[in-house]
């Protein structure tokens, strides 16, 4: 049973294309890093993957899930860390699926939100204000509020940018836990050691999809350099997409 | 003698006693929404919705003379569509809300000039710009009961999804669909107090009893409700000492509820135990932890 289904899918913004006719499946459970150099699409097909960018074309499949089975983290949040709202507040967020609108926090709420907060080696900072933790500590706190969401389906853009090697091995071990408990996650990374020693699957992205497999198979020098070159600029003049017309030609 | 002049004018005085409790239910209302107006940054937004409203304000003043509810409905028209027409386009482009809110209070604004200046001018046209908040009479007051009461009760419904979109509105997006009407119930608030606050404080002053309390709070709390609270309290007690000031000297009421605001505010800006600028200058030594 797949998690998520790419049917053609075409994205992009203003008609350009960021990621170009993907195709394929991740298994329910599966641990898949997309890799690529920056520009290859890689957090647009994950906005495409979470519903905040319709494709241009083509659909994507959630295998039953509702959207709100998802959790994900974007790259650059666009979150206002100058607004006075303490971590376990904001952690609490994550609990959304189950409170909505009006739903208290209970006590049992309140266990987890702190379980969380512990979990992610934040004990003590229930109080502080987000505007008052650093960069590193700020990730810690959403993953865990992530780990609230108690998704089936987690989505992290580049979750380990600029973050310390201490931090970086907590929270892989996180997504560890994750993929143990069976849930799917596919993250955006740049850390090709990271991919190589602990993601099984790799999707190799340059706006079109260059190999996609188990890490081992698909993690080569040849796929890289392939990867690389294939990063061009948008074209302001460029043509509707030929593929597409040869696909309708044929349907 | 102190109780003479603090106390006396609302005992012996029945119009004292009504515009004090019209600006504390306008307090109780508009301080909350001058809050969130300040936390999402959107001050000026506040402000430009009240030019937005003015002419809605007055063609209901040119249709049915010096009546409330005529330039109350006048106002919540004019108001609510621009907006909502603002907050649409915003959405359903690119454009950022503050430069489409810009075009549409414009358009507002000249559209209600027009109007104004083909039908003939009055001079009760400034009662509406200024307002005068010793004139309240029953109707009046219920009026501005009531909008603070359905303020409230709305607040309160989206409360939880207005705080999260103005902390983290993609997180917001990705969970749940309730981001974009509250924030469109969010502006209907604004609308609704401004043309609350104009009886009192007229179209150009209403946004003041919102916005200051708002600064003021910022500068004495990292917490959202106690900076809440701290608003409402500030915006009450400037209504009261404006109302005193006024009685006691020739200054008008509008503005002299306004300017206590201000001086508080100032007192807030230099002593405020958050970010206050003595406070900074001054600020102790470092801890060990």
């Amino acid at each position: 049973m797949a998690a998520l289904h790419f049917h053609n899918v075409t994205l992009g913004y203003d008609r350009h294309p960021a990621v170009h006719h993907l195709n394929g499946e991740v298994a329910r459970g599966a641990l898949v890093a997309v890799i690529g150099p920056n520009g290859a699409g890689k957090s647009t097909l994950l906005r495409g993957i979470v519903g905040i960018l319709r494709p241009l074309d083509g659909s994507i499949h959630l295998g039953g899930l509702d959207s709100r089975d998802i959790a994900y983290l974007p790259q650059s949040a666009e979150i206002d860390r100058s607004f006075p709202i303490s971590v376990f507040d904001f952690v609490g967020t994550g609990l959304w699926r189950g409170t909505g609108l009006f739903g208290g926090i209970g006590k049992a709420a309140r266990g987890k939100i702190l379980r969380a907060i512990a979990s992610v080696g934040l004990n003590g900072f229930e109080n502080r204000p987000i505007g008052t933790l650093s960069g590193g500590q700020m990730q810690r706190v959403l993953f865990a509020r992530v780990l609230l969401q108690d998704a089936s389906l987690i989505v992290l853009d580049e979750p380990f940018n600029a973050i310390d090697s201490k931090t970086t091995t907590d929270l892989l071990a996180l997504v560890k836990h994750w993929h143990g408990e069976g849930r799917t996650v596919l993250a955006a990374l740049h850390d090709m050691e990271m991919v190589r020693n602990h993601f099984t699957e790799t999707l190799v992205l340059a706006r079109g999809p260059v190999a996609w497999g188990p890490t081992v198979e698909v993690l080569t020098p040849e796929n890289l350099l392939v990867a690389m070159r294939m990063c061009e600029a948008f074209d302001d003049s460029a043509a509707a997409c030929a593929a597409d017309d040869t696909r309708s030609r044929a349907a | 003698m102190l109780y003479d002049t603090l106390v006396g004018p609302f005992i012996e005085f029945e119009f004292m006693r009504r515009a004090l409790a019209a600006v504390i239910a306008l307090s109780l209302a508009g301080a909350p929404i001058g809050v969130f107006l300040m936390l999402r940054r959107m001050s000026l937004v506040g402000d430009a919705m009240a030019h937005a409203i003015l002419p809605g304000a007055a063609v209901g003043f040119l249709l049915s003379g010096l009546n409330l509810f005529a330039m109350t409905a006048g106002g919540l028209i004019a108001g609510f569509a621009v907006a909502i027409l603002a907050g649409v386009v915003a959405r359903s482009t690119g454009l950022k809300e503050d430069a489409s809110l810009a075009t549409f209070y414009l358009a507002s604004l000249a559209l209600g000039v027009t109007i104004v200046s083909i039908k003939g001018t009055n001079i009760d046209l400034l009662h509406v710009l200024f307002g005068n908040i010793l004139a309240m009479d029953d109707q009046t007051l219920l009026v501005v009961a009531f909008n603070a009461t359905v303020t409230l009760l709305v607040l309160a419904v989206i409360y939880r999804p207005l705080v999260i979109e103005s902390v983290d509105p993609l997180f917001l997006r990705t969970v749940s669909r309730a981001g974009g009407p509250a924030h469109l119930a969010f502006l209907a608030l604004v609308v609704i107090n401004l043309v609350n606050g104009f009886q009192a404080l007229g179209t150009l002053l209403a946004v003041g009893l919102m916005i200051l309390p708002a600064g003021i709070a910022r500068f004495w709390s990292r917490d959202l409700t106690v900076m809440i609270c701290i608003a409402v309290v500030a915006a009450a007690a400037s209504g009261y000492a404006g109302l005193v000031l006024s009685f006691q000297t020739r200054v008008p009421s509008g503005p002299a509820v306004i300017l206590v605001a201000t001086v508080l505010y100032i007192v807030s800006v230099l002593f405020g135990r958050v970010g206050g600028i003595v406070r900074q200058m001054f600020p102790g030594r470092h801890l060990e932890a």
